[in-house]
């Protein structure tokens, strides 16, 4: 059966959106990695709100809204498929694994809400079991009320570190130690923005976080440089720079973030038009103001479209639902402007105190000086083995790609695509717009060939 | 690295690792549960023979890859731990099997 709408991924925008769609009339299917709705951040909100509330209250008041946001959802009566990992999109047809099977799904309208991946922190050691990426942490705390260990470093910088230390001294935690990346110059350069920042909320959950930290004895060091993971099989010590000494902190686990930025996986592979955007440091599919993609029948919303946080997220997925329903022919322009208000609204309240945390929190070394670090995770190629391959001719991602087999891991260039480019854009000296990024082709995911070969088309 | 956990009230889910019985809770993933029982290392590199954990536990690293009821190359991160679930290391690079 055709479906009106086809929304790949279930967090605040791929809900939004859906939710706003089956209130205008349209058909729509929802396909979701995951096993249930909420997106990484309301990740397990129904089964954690239902069985566990002192941990649900711990989350915080943005995870119990994520309850109530997944209950509209679910009362929308939008055709919901968990576990169902999309491939491929072609026009107007949607490929998705669903347990073993290959299907898919007619569409008059695509929707890709598949969010933010953390921005990849690539630092020597980085690799060594017992390095992990805070959001990875936050969600073994949130899925499975994991606490980690007295030795805990938290390493870089940008409001989640705090916000998942935070969650961590709550959960009656202990942490050792926050090292931030950010340098001090950067607190006088995002201080003209702090009158846009004032009142919008973001300033005093931010020093209210400060505070908590204080008050449980965390070391803070601040304006670090030159980190470094070292241990034989695993992670023993953390290495940095700090007020012109080194410093050394012996723990068994480094968890690194230094932001998020829009998982460019699926707009690329549709080959959606992309912008380098410099304040943020991060390529963004290009849009209209209704998630619009530059292909035709495709749209994006939610941080996957641009980096704007849940309430954001979810505000830009309502209006891409609306979007729908007008180019479905079931609400005219009007309408669609009416309902779209409010939204807009609340939009340009949450927009306006971004500019201080993009300028504090962009990232301090987004390329790897030591020529020795690991790149490319998979493959294991090193930043000096790229920069070698730019030397003798590599101009590009795809050509450092087919020399080195960088990005042609597992992970399909999910984690060192950005850096890679970001050591083109910088040996060559030029902006990281000029250099673009890996070409991304289907299966989006590894999938087992049995799969594909006994797919069943127009089965969805 | 060890983790220690906060009281629930989700059910108790028993699986093997490597032939080892494990403990898990209903509604971890696979990589959650191997790294809350302590387990050092889930695969080693390809390439280099590097011990590797998951980093990002949200699909996108590909380090939790394991061998899970037969089948190689699974993310660890993305499948929910089940009752008798057969989860084995991987070491290095994995055998076509067709």
């Amino acid at each position: 059966m055709k479906q009106d709408l086809v929304i790949v991924g279930a967090g605040p925008a791929g809900m939004g959106a859906a939710i706003e769609a089956r209130r205008a009339g349209l058909s729509v299917l929802v396909l979701d990695e995951q096993s249930a709705p909420g997106g990484q951040i309301y990740r397990q909100v129904e089964r954690v709100t239902l069985t566990e509330t002192a941990r649900a209250d711990r989350l915080g008041p943005d995870y119990a809204h994520g309850a109530a946001l997944v209950r509209e959802f679910r009362d929308s009566g939008a055709e919901y498929l968990p576990g169902a990992m999309v491939w491929q999109i072609e026009a107007g047809k949607v490929w998705y694994l669903s347990g073993d099977r290959a299907a898919s799904a007619d569409a008059g309208q695509i929707l890709m809400a598949t969010g933010a991946i953390e921005r990849p922190m690539t630092r020597k050691g980085w690799t060594l079991p017992g390095v992990m990426s805070a959001g990875g942490v936050q969600i073994l705390l949130k899925s499975s009320g994991m606490i980690p260990g007295a030795d805990t470093v938290l390493a870089g910088s940008g409001p989640l570190l705090y916000l998942i230390a935070g969650q961590i001294l709550a959960a009656g935690g202990r942490l050792q130690a926050i090292v931030e990346t950010v340098p001090s110059s950067r607190y006088l350069a995002a201080a003209r923005h702090l009158p846009a920042a004032l009142g919008t909320g973001y300033l005093s959950k931010g020093l209210a976080m400060l505070m908590g930290l204080r008050r449980k004895g965390v070391q803070i060091y601040r304006g670090v440089s030159d980190l470094e993971v070292t241990g034989r099989d695993r992670a023993e010590a953390l290495h940095f720079r700090h007020k012109g000494q080194a410093v050394t902190l012996t723990t068994s686990l480094v968890v690194l973030h230094e932001g998020v930025i829009p998982n460019q996986q699926i707009t690329r592979l549709t080959e959606c038009a992309h912008d380098w955007n410099p304040a943020q440091d991060c390529f963004e599919p290009r849009t209209d103001d209704w998630g619009n993609a530059s292909v035709p029948g495709l749209m994006i919303a939610g941080d996957g479209a641009g980096i704007g946080g849940a309430w954001a997220a979810e505000a830009g997925g309502r209006l891409a639902g609306l979007e729908a329903a007008r180019a479905a022919g079931r609400i005219d322009t009007t309408t669609r402007d009416a309902q779209a208000a409010p939204l807009r609204a609340r939009l340009n309240a949450l927009i306006r105190g971004r500019g201080f945390l993009e300028v504090l929190y962009a990232p301090s070394a987004p390329v790897p000086k030591d020529d020795a670090t690991i790149v490319c995770r998979c493959e294991e190629i090193t930043a000096g083995q790229i920069r070698e391959a730019v030397a003798i001719g590599g101009l590009g991602p795809n050509q450092v790609k087919s020399y080195l087999r960088c990005g042609m891991g597992p992970c399909q260039g999910r984690m060192c695509g950005p850096v890679v480019t970001a050591i083109i854009a910088e040996e060559r000296g030029v902006s990281p717009d000029a250099i673009g990024y890996f070409r991304i082709r289907p299966p989006l995911k590894p999938i087992p060939l049995a799969a594909i070969a006994n797919a069943e088309p127009g089965d969805g | 690295m060890s983790f220690t956990r906060t009281p629930t009230a989700a059910r108790s889910v028993q699986f093997s690792f490597d032939g080892m019985p494990v403990q898990a809770r209903e509604g971890d993933s696979v990589a959650a549960a191997l790294l809350a029982a302590g387990i050092d290392r889930f695969r080693t590199t390809p390439k280099q023979g590097k011990p590797r954990l998951p980093y990002c536990m949200m699909g996108i690293c590909f380090d939790c890859l394991l061998e899970i009821d037969g089948e190689a190359n699974r993310q660890g991160c993305m499948v929910e731990v089940r009752d008798g679930m057969q989860v084995r290391r991987q070491d290095q690079s994995r055998e076509v099997r067709l």
